[in-house]
């Protein structure tokens, strides 16, 4: 009994943020501080390779930059019609950022919190996509462009048009239309942020019930006992897998994200 | 998971990032990547017309390596009538002298002999007036007869 209120104490202690202030109004400080710092990371970096960008042979780190803005560029040109000067800027942002933030799944699992712990920290989650707050600030600033994006190209008349007669083009069928594009919409950002949510939060949900096989020992004990040897080796099995499997999904969340967003702003742009 | 403020701070700093990178890092890059695709496809451009220069190039020296051939074969065949021409006008030359020298010889050898057989005609002469003083002793006046025997000289 007290084992299993030990692992729900240990699990909950990895799902609770750093939260500074009450209500609303309340911030995950965690959460919010690395999502910046990696933002800052990668436009610090990108910018310095931007600014020393040379039209001569590129260095390791200016042919990787260019892979991705080349890589991106790419996609922005296949999928979007037209020329628009944020969206592949957005693309680049959103699937590094992405990326930098799913990659904080990575980091062993005690690690940041128990840094923090060790300077005074309660609570530290250092992965910044399993918080809500974060998934859905990306996709409703998404959904603020996608609206932008149609107010732009279709101007408000012809936005309003194709809210109201659009799929069906009858009088009657006004409010079912309005209904299903306002749904439709507002599927948008819900998606987009619950799938990066929903993928992160399993993986950082497993992590954590890999890492509390082990929990019921003490540190010596896992390496006295036979039932302790045999759950250490089967957790360091199961994480490596977990891991390595993650290499593939962390990117992917990422790639979705920015794809989606492509299609998503595409869609907005374009006539109907 | 209670949804509060951090998102419109999310919200903020993306907008932050998404702007810097606009604004910042993708022209910069955009421009630097375009620049050295221009570049190298210059450098390509480059390439290619060098290579058709050096085939041009190579073509060129071929024909003129052919006249120069050609010409060297012409010149050669000058040089060989007109050495033939040469031997020729030596091989005439050589005769016309030798047969200069010849009729020269003759000549010579003809006056000699003229010569000769006038002395031996003067001397048989001298001889024959010198005998016939002998024998007529002081009796033939050399002066009358001198005309007589010269006429005999000639005749002989």
């Amino acid at each position: 009994m007290s084992e299993n209120t030990g692992i729900s104490e240990y699990i909950g202690h990895h799902l609770t943020n750093w939260r500074v202030g009450e209500g609303f109004w309340a911030i995950h400080a965690d959460s919010l501080a690395v999502s910046v710092i990696l933002g800052s990371i990668f436009c610090w970096v990108f910018w310095m390779v931007a600014r020393k960008a040379t039209a001569g042979v590129p260095g390791g780190l200016q042919t990787f930059v260019e892979l991705m803005v080349e890589f991106i560029d790419g996609l922005v040109k296949d999928t979007y019609p037209g020329k628009n000067p944020l969206v592949a800027p957005l693309a680049l942002t959103i699937f590094v950022w992405v990326f930098l933030m799913n990659l904080m799944d990575l980091v062993p699992i005690d690690l940041a919190p128990e840094t923090m712990h060790a300077l005074g920290w309660d609570y530290f989650k250092i992965l910044p996509t399993v918080n809500l707050n974060i998934t859905f600030g990306l996709s409703l600033s998404v959904l603020g462009l996608i609206i932008v994006f149609s107010f732009m190209y279709k101007g408000p008349g012809g936005y309003l048009k194709e809210i109201l007669f659009h799929p069906f083009d009858h009088w009657a069928l006004v409010p079912f239309n309005m209904v299903l594009n306002i749904v439709e919409l507002l599927a948008k950002p819900i998606s987009l942020s619950l799938r990066l949510f929903g993928n992160l939060y399993a993986a950082e949900l497993i992590f954590v019930l890999i890492a509390a096989m082990t929990l019921a020992y003490g540190v010596l004990e896992v390496f006295t006992s036979v039932g302790g040897i045999f759950l250490l080796i089967g957790q360091i099995i199961l994480a490596t897998i977990w891991a390595i499997f993650h290499i593939l999904v962390v990117p992917l969340q990422a790639f979705i994200f920015m794809m989606l967003t492509i299609v998503y702003l595409s869609m907005a742009a374009e006539h109907h | 998971m209670e949804i509060n403020a951090t998102l419109i701070g999310q919200m903020i700093a993306f907008s932050i990032f998404v702007w810097f990178t606009m604004k910042f890092v993708w022209p910069a890059l955009q421009k630097a990547m375009r620049a050295r695709q221009e570049s190298i496809s210059d450098g390509l451009a480059a390439a290619e017309r060098g290579r058709r220069d050096l085939e041009q190039a190579e073509g060129k020296t071929t024909e003129m390596l052919q006249e120069a051939r050609s010409k060297a074969n012409e010149i050669l065949e000058q040089a060989n009538k007109r050495s033939n021409e040469l031997i020729e006008e030596a091989r005439e030359a050589a005769r016309k002298e030798g047969e200069r020298q010849f009729a020269q010889m003759q000549a010579q050898i003809e006056q000699e002999l003229n010569q000769v057989k006038r002395e031996l005609r003067d001397q048989v002469v001298t001889l024959a007036i010198t005998g016939a003083t002998r024998v007529l002793e002081r009796e033939v006046d050399a002066k009358a007869h001198n005309d007589l025997l010269e006429d005999l000289a000639k005749q002989l």
